[in-house]
């Protein structure tokens, strides 16, 4: 087994996902931890990677990299991995990460598979799938086993190790696609929606204003979503919809406010380890699927939870 | 300007979803097969896109592109009645349990048969959800790809989008032939006249099989599947847990709860 890691960042900072991924990727033995960017940043990154352990760590390094979202860095990985015979890659499910596995899976014409949320020592994936009604575990039987792991899949634990940074710097061919302007998100000091621990979302019920549900995530140090109802309207930005076709997320705790929950949305959510919801409507059918309900009017019962853990937090 | 978009019928995305326990798959006869929500909107964008140049006068032309059962017709319609001009569907046995390689082998095969100069994707099926689709057929095809397209403007051989993602805004572009996806929000799709419906019953659907495209039986369906599912259970549905009705506490009662499972 020759298990390699795509360890996500941002100019040299991991996110999130790296640790966890590490994490999974140690249970098969041998770690190889991989990280695509641009000069300097895998020697930025590494102390990071090193706290949660790896047996090698590799930086594919171009200055372009940057310039293209996701055919040079497949490329780059592609090549390295079957130069040293990986058997299984690892990379986070997010929009980029499925883009690269997509690119990795055809360059080395292997089988893939995605959203995982946990994979075992022989490199069997268990995905969750339908919003959680049926588990489901898969192999890939041709090429490398390429898995993407959803975020928030397990609880990133530290095994510090001592790897020097190999930095490669291979001749990538530069596609036709040229970015001409970035806007990078303002994220409000808010964490990522697929990556927080906590989401606060709201629906129909906020009638537009989010402010209480902002309130509430800002609070508990939670990531912002949305229903379709709510992002159809306008009141909240398409890349905060949790649900069918939007976001798939699973935090440890997922509030829904006013959202009457729908199969398109518990579609996103209903893997959450708890869930809590405030709706007007007792037959609202997220209830059936509630830890913790209260029917009532949320914009009665958030300033009054707000006030009340607040207290408690001193 | 010849567009393709490749589209998929899936099961309808509001009904609940089963797999079928002896096939592994996902059991597609229990439910309402639709056009692929997500897929409405890279067919809303073509037409968009060729009545933006001049359309058919012009010589511009939409041109669907899907795999299926014959059944996957029906999801082509819909897409005819749109307002797209014909439509290629690969349909064939041994294509039962096709994986998102084998898809996008076939989709690819078809694209260079017909040599179209933009080709449109939605972001994912609202089935499998892989969302991988779009960067396999620029592998597969070499072509450039401009990906999670909030918005799409095509001058002369250029193709110009904002990629929309977690990430940002990006402006990007791309010469054509390209490969663009797009995502919700993009626009609105139109809902089909009843001229359009009408107009749709007399648009060609090409159907091809396999030996049309001179693929080989075992390079796809479940023999050739690049991944396989080993099992699956179904999970017992979530059960409701405390509701309380609030009566003037209830933000305290939320506030006791999350203090007691230590979340707050």
């Amino acid at each position: 087994m020759s298990t390699f890691v795509f360890i996500d960042h941002i100019d040299g900072a991991i996110t999130k996902t790296a640790g966890e991924l590490l994490t999974i990727a140690r249970r098969a033995g041998e770690v190889t931890a991989v990280l695509v960017g641009t000069p300097g940043d895998g020697i930025k990154a590494s102390a990071a990677i090193n706290s949660f352990g790896a047996n090698k760590i590799i930086a594919i390094e171009d200055s372009t990299i940057n310039d293209h979202p996701s055919a040079l860095v497949a490329q780059g990985l592609a090549d390295l991995l079957l130069e040293k015979g990986a058997t299984t890659l690892l990379i986070p499910s997010t929009a980029r990460g499925k883009e690269i596995a997509a690119r990795v899976a055809v360059r080395t014409n292997s089988g893939i598979i995605t959203d995982a949320v946990d994979v075992t020592a022989d490199s069997i994936a268990t995905q969750s799938i339908f919003g959680g009604s049926a588990v489901v575990h898969s192999k890939v039987s041709k090429g490398i086993a390429i898995i993407t792991v959803r975020p928030n899949s397990v609880e990133p634990e530290s095994n510090p190790s001592t790897c020097e940074v190999e930095v490669l710097s291979p001749k990538l061919t530069p596609t036709k696609v040229l970015i001409s302007n970035r806007e990078p998100a303002k994220r409000g000091g808010r964490p990522e929606l697929t990556e927080a621990a906590i989401v606060v979302s709201g629906g129909r019920g906020t009638n537009g204003d989010f402010a209480p549900v902002e309130a509430l995530a800002d609070l508990l140090g939670a990531a912002v979503g949305a229903s379709r109802a709510a992002t159809d309207a306008g009141w909240y930005p398409h890349s905060h919809q949790v649900g069918q076709t939007g976001k798939t997320v699973s935090p440890s705790l997922y509030i829904a406010c006013g959202i009457s929950g729908a199969i398109q949305h518990r579609a996103g959510m209903q893997t959450s380890k708890v869930i809590v919801a405030i709706n007007k409507d007792p037959e609202a059918p997220i209830f059936e699927v509630t830890d913790f309900g209260v029917v009532g009017d949320l914009f009665a019962v958030l300033p009054q939870a707000i006030s009340a853990i607040a207290a408690r937090k001193g | 300007m010849k567009i393709a978009v490749c589209v998929k019928q899936v099961p309808d995305s509001w009904a609940e979803k089963k797999l079928n326990a002896s096939t592994k798959l996902i059991d597609r006869e229990s439910v309402d097969a639709v056009l692929n929500d997500l897929d409405e909107y890279a067919v809303e964008s073509a037409l968009q896109i060729v009545e933006a140049n001049g359309g058919a006068e012009a010589g511009h032309s939409v041109t669907l592109i899907s795999m299926g059962p014959e059944r996957a017709t029906e999801a082509l319609r819909k897409g005819l009645s749109m307002g797209a001009d014909d439509a290629v569907l690969v349909s064939d046995g041994a294509l039962a349990g096709s994986d998102a390689l084998a898809t996008s082998l076939i989709l690819a095969k078809v694209i260079q048969r017909i040599n179209p100069d933009l080709i449109l994707c939605g972001t994912e099926s609202t089935d499998a959800r892989m969302s991988v689709i779009p960067s396999m057929l620029s592998e597969r095809l070499e072509l450039p790809q401009l990906s999670f397209a909030g918005e799409v403007n095509v001058s002369a051989d250029q193709v110009s989008i904002k990629r929309v993602t977690d990430e940002g805004v990006d402006s990007m572009s791309s010469p054509m032939p390209v490969i663009v996806s797009v995502i919700e929000k993009i626009n609105e799709p139109r809902y089909p006249s009843f001229k359009g419906i009408m107009a749709a019953k007399k648009k060609t659907i090409e159907v091809l099989s396999l030996a049309d495209l001179g693929v080989s039986a075992s390079e796809v369906g479940g023999s050739g599947a690049w991944s396989l599912v080993n099992d699956f259970n179904e999970q017992a549905a979530r059960s409701a847990g405390v509701k309380v009705m609030d009566e003037g506490a209830g933000g305290n009662a939320l506030s006791e709860f999350l203090a007691e499972k230590r979340l707050a």
